[in-house]
């Protein structure tokens, strides 16, 4: 598993700092939008921003972007599994009460 | 290898065959580390799905008592301790010590920043009286039937902040470590793993603290004014 | 191969001397023994509150202990046998000692945070047992809320920090094996060539790794609820209940198979060596393991079905729990199929594999019965459910645990034990379990709830035949303790490969060497590769 490329991968600094400018903006931006009424797509919107802000940060601090695909499985293991906790629980809350049964 | 292996060294332990082996084994093990620092920051989400699904109105109002300004800054100043934490990567990579060094103190700094602020921030909970499970706890603009939900949205608050809290004050004693060590000349271009997967981890603590802004902060903001 | 006499040779157990030696060492195998002994002492204490209870259920009165005592009892007696035995048992023993052995590695990839991780079992099961000794804990091993978060007056928060730190010491095990497995096999140890051993811990390292963290984040909740007030869960501030239920279950489903697939993969080993014959169907039993850790984190609201959880979830979780007999059923028909023609022997490790595959199968079908939404609302919280998961969990996770613990006891120690005896033993033991606990399916669907210690009379026969196997079962458990003990000086000196068996670890001396082997092996045969090891036999013989 072991990649080569890995060690050599070094970024430069000009790259950082861009993404750490888009990272301030995004931030801003998020903060501003909230005040705006957006019905139910102020969440869809902050949440969004949000996971792109995610993304630069692993692919750029973190390095994904260069990693070898056993590490990019991991992370996508990782998302899957919360995903499957969150979806799971769901099913429960987002169906009580339907049939009008109380308790169920 | 037979049992008298030659003397291991901090690049290359026993158990390894070469250095790429052992820092391979160091990043998976990191990576491996965050999933279960996703799941268990994964229940809290949960527990805040299904509860901001449940009382929509009064968790916009409790979101909006927060101070969001702060908030973005804060966020601000996380994301910069994130930069210069990947610039003492960087300076690792290039084996530049003092550059190390330096980033590694830059990011402590901001990482100290932000904790003083959430521990600002908290201090105001206090006296405001937006403590859970307190008899005095009241908020503002909320039925007084609604009051124990109000009061479900601090302890989400105080829970995830205060857990994400922790990994940042375990960070800062790691940071303190990895300065030492600095300081002794001990990272080069062939070793610097432990900065490079306190870096991940220090990311790691970033994203989530991405997530909460968003959710705790900016909830519902319009709805309310 | 090594023939030299084991006094003479250093080994791992005499290549250093002094306690001090065994405490602060970083070689896998010694940390394998000293989780071995703590695992040990927390399965008889585990033991002694099971005796407990069977004494008090001989009499349908509850004449021997009183109702918040006998609360405690059922509650350490889980505590103690779930996080403190079963859930570290196969792998922080076993597999501690022989995956790396196994894929040819010199040890695990972090030896540091290995010896870190049995720390952290002790200081966790130093909690508990602070708790157990200062007062006991009544809540179940379940800790619903709100019972656990505002009415118990037991040690709550003793209990359930000696859990968390004790959940840190699975995690970090599960971390290190996965690392291992990924970084640390020797030349020629593809995926497919790994003993399937080596598979079900990689698979249970996925649930320990994706599941124990979610448990750890209960705890927190449950202890700032607790000790700080926060009332995540308190319905009186319009939280639910059922939403710890929830999040419990996430972790504690699953960790029926961190305690099952260790033993599936034990069994592998043992099928394998004693019928000499490769493993029919070796990839689908491989993958099977993986398929079981992937699939039994979609079934966990089948523990809710009576809770208040939504019908409809219910059904969904009911239809998903099905899916799990799938791979658990490929492996039992590839275990028969590989006992098809082959040349059986029947030692020790066979029997308890035996004993496994037909205990395993009667727990995994009535839990078919438990997964099916009407059935469940008859026998909820009956004793039927009881009998169930012992059958997984004594019958099937224990039974492996003792299969491997003999079929791996001479490359451990040098030592042969006793056949006879231990062969003795084995059968105590099945006749032992299934005295116990075949009666109590009958009681459960009888209708005798869990949990109680005054039962109507009807049920006391059963309930006396139930206490008559436990007392069987403690002196099955009991033997192997004594003639164990007793190789360790007088057992017939092993050789490096007793049962003529494949793998890695049989090609190394007994005990091994401190770094395992002479020099690293390289591997130029699948799993299991009995045809050809014959082959050679007739060729050289
Ligand atoms: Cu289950």
């Amino acid at each position: 598993m072991s990649d080569p490329h890995e060690q050599t991968h070094i970024d430069s600094v000009g790259s950082y700092v861009k993404i750490l400018l888009a990272l301030l903006v995004a931030t801003g931006v998020t903060t501003a939008v909230a005040r705006l009424d957006l019905g139910a797509f102020n969440t869809v919107v902050a949440l969004s921003i949000a996971s792109v802000k995610m993304l630069l940060v692993a692919l750029f601090f973190m390095h994904i972007r260069h990693s070898n695909k056993l590490t990019k499985l991991v992370v996508a293991g990782g998302l899957l599994w919360l995903a499957i906790l969150l979806l799971l629980t769901m099913t429960d809350f987002a169906t009580r009460g339907i049939l009008g049964v109380p308790g169920k | 290898m037979a049992d008298h292996a030659p003397a291991e060294t901090l690049a290359l332990r026993v158990q390894f065959d070469t250095e790429a082996q052992q820092k391979d084994a160091s990043t998976l093990g990191m990576w491996l580390f965050l999933i279960t620092e996703i799941m268990f920051f994964g229940g809290m989400f949960t527990v805040y799905t299904v509860y901001r699904s449940w009382y929509p109105d009064v968790f916009a109002i409790a979101s909006s008592s927060l101070n969001e300004i702060i908030g973005a800054l804060n966020t601000g100043v996380l994301l910069l301790s994130s930069f210069t934490m990947v610039m003492a990567v960087r300076a690792g990579q290039l084996g530049q010590r003092k550059a190390i060094l330096i980033f590694l103190i830059l990011t402590l700094l901001f990482g100290g920043i932000f904790l003083g602020v959430k521990g600002y921030e908290w201090n105001q909970k206090f006296e405001e009286h937006h403590i859970p499970g307190q008899a005095a706890f009241h908020l503002e603009g909320v039925a007084p039937s609604d009051q124990g939900h109000a009061q479900l949205f601090f302890s989400i608050y105080f829970a995830m902040t205060g857990l994400h809290a922790l990994h940042m004050v375990i960070g800062v004693g790691i940071l303190l470590t990895l300065i030492v060590q600095a300081r002794k000349g001990r990272f080069s271009a062939s070793y610097y793993t432990p900065i490079d997967v306190t870096g991940l981890y220090w990311h790691f603590v970033d994203v989530i603290w991405i997530f909460l802004f968003p959710l705790l902060y900016l909830i519902d903001r319009h709805l309310v004014k | 191969m090594i023939t030299a006499a084991p006094q003479e040779r250093e080994h791992y157990l005499n290549a250093s001397h002094g306690l001090k030696s065994w405490l602060l060492t970083k070689d896998h195998k010694r940390i394998g023994l000293l989780y071995l002994a703590t695992i040990t002492l927390f399965f008889f204490i585990g033991g002694a509150f099971a005796t407990l209870i069977r004494v008090e259920l001989l009499t349908p009165q509850g004449n021997l202990v009183s109702s918040e005592t006998y609360n405690k009892l059922f509650t350490m007696h889980a505590v103690s046998m779930i996080f403190f035995f079963l859930i570290p048992s196969i792998p922080a023993v076993l597999g501690n000692f022989f995956l790396p052995i196994m894929i040819g590695a010199r040890d695990l990839a972090f030896p540091r945070l290995n010896l870190l991780s049995w720390y952290l079992l002790v200081i966790g099961g130093a909690f508990s047992l602070f708790a157990m000794i200062a007062g006991g804990v009544d809540t179940g091993w379940t800790f619903y809320t709100p019972y656990s978060t505002t009415y118990s007056n037991s040690w709550v928060i003793a209990t359930a920090l000696g859990i968390f730190i004790a959940g840190f010491s699975s995690i970090l095990t599960g971390l290190n094996f996965i690392v291992t497995v990924h970084t640390m096999r020797a030349p020629g140890m593809t995926w497919f060539r790994m003993p399937l051993f080596v598979w079900a811990n990689y698979a249970t390292s996925l649930i320990q790794v994706l599941g124990t963290p979610v448990l750890a984040v209960t705890i927190v909740l449950l202890f700032l609820e607790r000790v700080f007030h926060l009332g995540i869960f308190d319905p009186a501030r319009g939280g639910d209940p059922v939403l710890f239920q929830h999040l419990f279950w996430f972790y504690s489903h699953p960790a029926v198979y961190i305690m099952v697939l260790p033993s599936m993969g034990v069994v592998s080993e043992i099928i394998s060596t004693f019928s000499r014959k490769a493993i029919f169907g070796y990839a689908f039993v491989a993958f099977s393991s993986v398929a079981i850790a992937v699939l039994g984190f979609l079934v966990w609201g089948h523990h809710m079905f009576v809770s208040g959880q939504s019908l409809y979830a219910g059904m969904v979780f009911s239809f998903l729990s099905y899916f799990v007999a799938i791979p658990s059923a490929i492996k039992v028909f590839n275990w028969t199929a590989t006992l098809y023609k082959g040349s059986i022997s029947f030692q020790t490790p066979m029997l308890y594999a035996f004993g496994f595959i037909g205990l395993f199968t009667v727990g995994g079908l009535t839990g078919l019965f438990l997964a099916a939404l009407g059935m469940d609302i008859h026998v909820t919280d009956t004793y039927f459910v009881v009998a169930h998961f012992h059958y997984i969990m004594v019958g099937g996770a224990l039974m492996g645990y003792l299969g491997g613990m003999h079929f791996w006891w001479p490359k451990i120690t040098g030592r042969m034990y006793p056949e006879g005896w231990a062969k003795l033993s084995a059968l105590v033991i099945f006749l032992g379990f299934n005295l116990t606990f075949f009666p109590q399916f009958i009681l459960g669907y009888l209708g005798m709830p869990r949990r109680y210690h005054v039962y109507p009379a009807e049920f006391q026969v059963l309930n006396v035949l139930s206490t008559a196997g436990a007392s069987v079962l403690a002196v099955g458990y009991v033997i192997p303790m004594i003639y164990f003990i007793w190789s360790l000086r007088y057992g017939k000196v092993a050789s490096a490969n007793p049962w003529g068996a494949t793998g890695l670890e049989w090609k190394t001396s007994s005990p091994p060497p401190v770094h395992n082997f002479e020099e690293t092996p390289v591997v130029t045969h699948e799993a299991y590769d009995y045809a050809s090891l014959m082959a050679e036999e007739v060729e050289v013989g």
